[in-house]
C-alpha cells in the first residue's frame, strides 16, 4: 500500500483547503478513500455522527501535479483510511503561501499521512514543516460499509436558494430553536420554519426552480403525478444544517435537495471539481 | 430597518415594548429593559421613523423576549449588502396576541410570530426637570475613550458633578488604583452645564457598563442627577436618514457619598 502525492500550484492548494475545511466541519471523523483517480471523504451514518452522513468526490488530477497510489492489493486497488479532518485542515493552514505541498502515507511506528509544506525562505535552502496525522487503515472486509449512497426515492427535488439569505437565516433560527422544518414542493417554493413555545418563524423562497431528474427506466422521476402545491416536509436538527451551510464558503455551481417527507433530506453541492452530497435524517 | 441599529444597547434579562399614543410625550415605539431593580434602560422610537405607524388604543403594552425580538429583526443577517434592503412590518393584535413581525429582502419573505407576556409593573425614576440638581450635556465623542476604557476591575463607577472644581468628573477604584478623568465645564465639548450644587455618586460598574454601547451611536449624552443622586443618561442617537432617535439609562447610585467623606 503505497501512496505519494503534490502539490505545487498556490490555487489548487487553497482550493483543496477549502475543501478540507468543509469537511473539518461536516464530520469529527471520517474516511479518505484513494483510488487512482479520485479521493472521496465519506461519512457513513452511524449513531454517532446523529445519523448524518456524507460522500464528497474529487478528481485528483484538478488538484494534484503528482499523484501515485498502489492500493492493497492489484484488484483492490484502493486505500480507505479513517483520519480527523481537521488535522488535515490545520497542516494545511501552515500552507497558505507554500511553494509545494507532499502528501505520503508512512508507517514509522503508526500508520500516519505525512503533510510535507515547503515554505519560502530567504535562504538558498527551503523551509519544511511536516505534519504527521494519525489515519486508521481500513481493512478491505470494512469496505462495503463505504459504499456510495443511491439517490433516494424523493417526494420533492428542489434547487437551494442563495446560501448567503439561507446561511443567514438558519444561523438566526438556531438561536431559537434546536430543530428546523424544511419544506417544498413542485412549483419551486421551500418555507424553513421554526417553532417553539416562543416564538415561530417561517422563512419563504419562491422560483427557486426544481431539477429534473429522469430515472433508469426513462421515465420522470417517481415525483410525477404529485400535486405541484403539496409540500414534503422534514424536522431536522438544525445544528446540521448550519454545519453544511457554515462550511460553504464559495457558492457552488449547483445546489439542490431532495426531501423524502418526514425521512431524510439529501442535499447536492456541485462546484467545478468537486462534488459533495450530505444527507441529514429527520428527527426521530 | 428603522429598528435594528437601536436595540442592539439593550441586552438585559428582562424586557418589556410598548407603543403610545400620548398627547403630551411621544407617538412612537418605547422599548424598556430593566436589571437588577437598579437600573432601566428605554429606547424611543418616535411615530415619523417608520413610514406608518398607527396605535388603536391609547396606549398598548407587552413584554417579549428581546433576544428573540433581536434574532427575528436580524434575520437576514447584520451586514447588508450596498443595494438591498430589509423591509419590516410589526403588528399587535392586543391582549393575548403575539406580535408579528413580517421581514422582506430581495423577494424572500420570513413571518416571526412571538409569543407577548404580560407587562411587568416597571419602575418609575421619577425623573422630571423639577427636580433635576445638576445638569450637563456633552458630546459624546469626549466620553467615548473614557467609557470603553473604564477600569472593570472596580467595583463602582464615580461621577462627581460641581459647580467648582472639577467640574464633571469619572473615577473608577481598581486594582491597578483609582483613575480619574476630568472635563472642564469651558471644554468644547460641553454643550450645556448647570451644577447647581457638588454632587458625588457612585454606581455599579457593571451596570452603567453596557451604556457604551449607546454612548458609541449618539452624537450627544445629557447626564442629569436628582437630589437622591438617581443617574440619568440621554443619548440622542442620529440614524442613516438624519432621523433622531433617544436611548436614556437611569440608575439608582450605590451608596450616597457627602461633601464630608470625600
Amino acid at each position: 500500500m503505497r501512496f505519494r502525492a503534490k502539490i505545487v500550484d498556490l490555487a489548487c492548494l487553497n482550493h483543496f483547503s477549502r475543501i478540507i475545511n468543509t469537511i473539518a466541519k461536516l464530520a469529527k471523523t471520517c474516511i479518505l478513500r484513494l483510488t487512482v483517480c479520485k479521493l472521496y471523504f465519506i461519512l457513513s451514518d452511524k449513531v454517532a455522527n446523529g445519523g448524518a452522513s456524507m460522500w464528497c468526490e474529487l478528481c485528483q488530477g484538478n488538484f494534484f501535479d503528482e499523484y501515485q497510489m498502489e492500493g492493497v492489493a492489484a484488484e483492490h486497488n484502493e486505500i480507505y483510511l479513517e483520519l480527523v479532518p481537521e488535522n488535515l485542515s490545520r497542516a494545511l493552514k501552515t500552507a497558505q503561501n507554500a511553494k509545494a505541498v507532499k502528501m505520503k502515507l508512512t508507517n514509522k511506528h503508526c500508520p500516519c499521512l505525512r503533510v510535507a509544506v515547503e515554505l519560502p525562505s530567504l535562504s538558498s535552502s527551503s523551509r519544511i514543516v511536516t505534519h504527521d496525522i494519525p489515519v486508521g487503515v481500513i481493512p478491505r472486509r470494512m469496505w462495503n460499509d463505504f459504499r456510495e449512497p443511491s439517490v433516494p426515492d424523493f417526494d420533492v427535488s428542489i434547487y437551494l436558494p442563495v446560501l448567503k439569505t439561507m446561511k443567514s437565516v438558519v444561523e438566526r433560527m438556531k438561536n431559537l430553536s434546536n430543530f428546523i422544518v424544511i419544506e417544498a414542493n413542485l412549483s419551486g417554493e421551500m418555507n424553513l420554519k421554526i417553532e417553539t413555545d416562543l416564538v415561530s418563524v417561517t422563512t419563504h423562497f419562491k422560483d427557486l426552480g426544481n431539477p429534473p431528474w429522469a430515472s433508469e427506466d426513462g421515465c420522470q422521476s417517481s415525483a410525477q403525478g404529485r400535486d405541484l402545491e403539496s409540500m414534503a416536509e422534514v424536522c431536522i436538527d438544525i445544528k446540521k444544517l448550519q454545519q453544511l451551510l457554515a462550511g460553504q464558503q464559495v457558492n457552488p455551481t449547483k445546489a439542490l435537495c431532495n426531501i423524502v417527507c418526514k425521512r431524510v433530506v439529501h442535499f447536492i453541492l456541485l462546484h467545478e471539481e468537486v462534488s459533495l452530497q450530505y444527507f441529514i435524517p429527520a428527527i426521530a | 430597518a428603522p429598528l435594528i441599529f437601536l436595540q442592539n444597547e439593550l441586552q438585559r434579562e428582562r424586557y418589556a415594548l410598548s407603543a403610545s399614543l400620548d398627547n403630551a410625550r411621544h407617538l412612537g415605539l418605547r422599548v424598556t429593559v430593566e436589571d437588577a431593580k437598579c437600573i432601566q434602560a428605554n429606547a424611543f422610537i418616535q411615530a415619523e421613523i417608520f413610514q406608518e405607524f398607527s396605535v388603536q388604543e391609547e396606549s398598548v403594552m407587552f413584554r417579549v423576549s428581546l433576544s428573540v425580538l433581536l434574532d427575528c429583526l436580524t434575520i437576514f443577517g447584520t451586514s447588508s449588502l450596498p443595494g438591498t434592503s430589509t423591509a419590516l412590518r410589526m403588528c399587535y393584535r392586543g391582549y393575548g396576541h403575539p406580535l408579528m413581525l413580517f421581514l422582506e429582502e430581495g423577494g424572500v419573505v420570513t413571518v416571526c410570530k412571538i409569543h407577548t407576556q404580560e407587562p411587568d409593573e416597571l419602575l418609575d425614576f421619577d425623573f422630571c426637570s423639577t427636580k433635576v440638581v445638576n445638569k450637563i450635556i456633552l458630546q459624546s465623542e469626549g466620553l467615548r475613550e473614557a467609557f470603553a476604557e473604564l477600569d472593570m476591575t472596580s467595583e463602582v463607577l464615580q461621577i462627581t458633578m460641581s459647580p467648582d472644581k472639577p467640574y464633571f468628573r469619572l473615577s473608577t477604584f481598581g486594582n491597578a488604583g483609582s483613575a480619574h478623568v476630568d472635563y472642564p465645564r469651558d471644554s468644547d465639548l460641553m454643550e450645556a452645564f448647570h451644577c447647581n450644587q457638588t454632587q458625588t455618586n457612585r454606581y455599579k460598574i457593571s451596570l452603567l457598563k453596557p451604556s457604551t454601547k449607546a454612548l458609541a451611536l449618539s452624537c450627544k449624552v445629557s447626564i442629569r442627577t436628582d437630589a437622591q443622586g438617581f443617574l440619568s443618561l440621554q443619548y440622542m442617537i442620529r440614524n442613516e436618514d438624519g432621523q433622531i432617535c433617544f436611548v436614556e439609562y437611569y440608575c439608582c447610585p450605590d451608596e450616597n457619598i457627602t461633601e464630608a467623606e470625600l
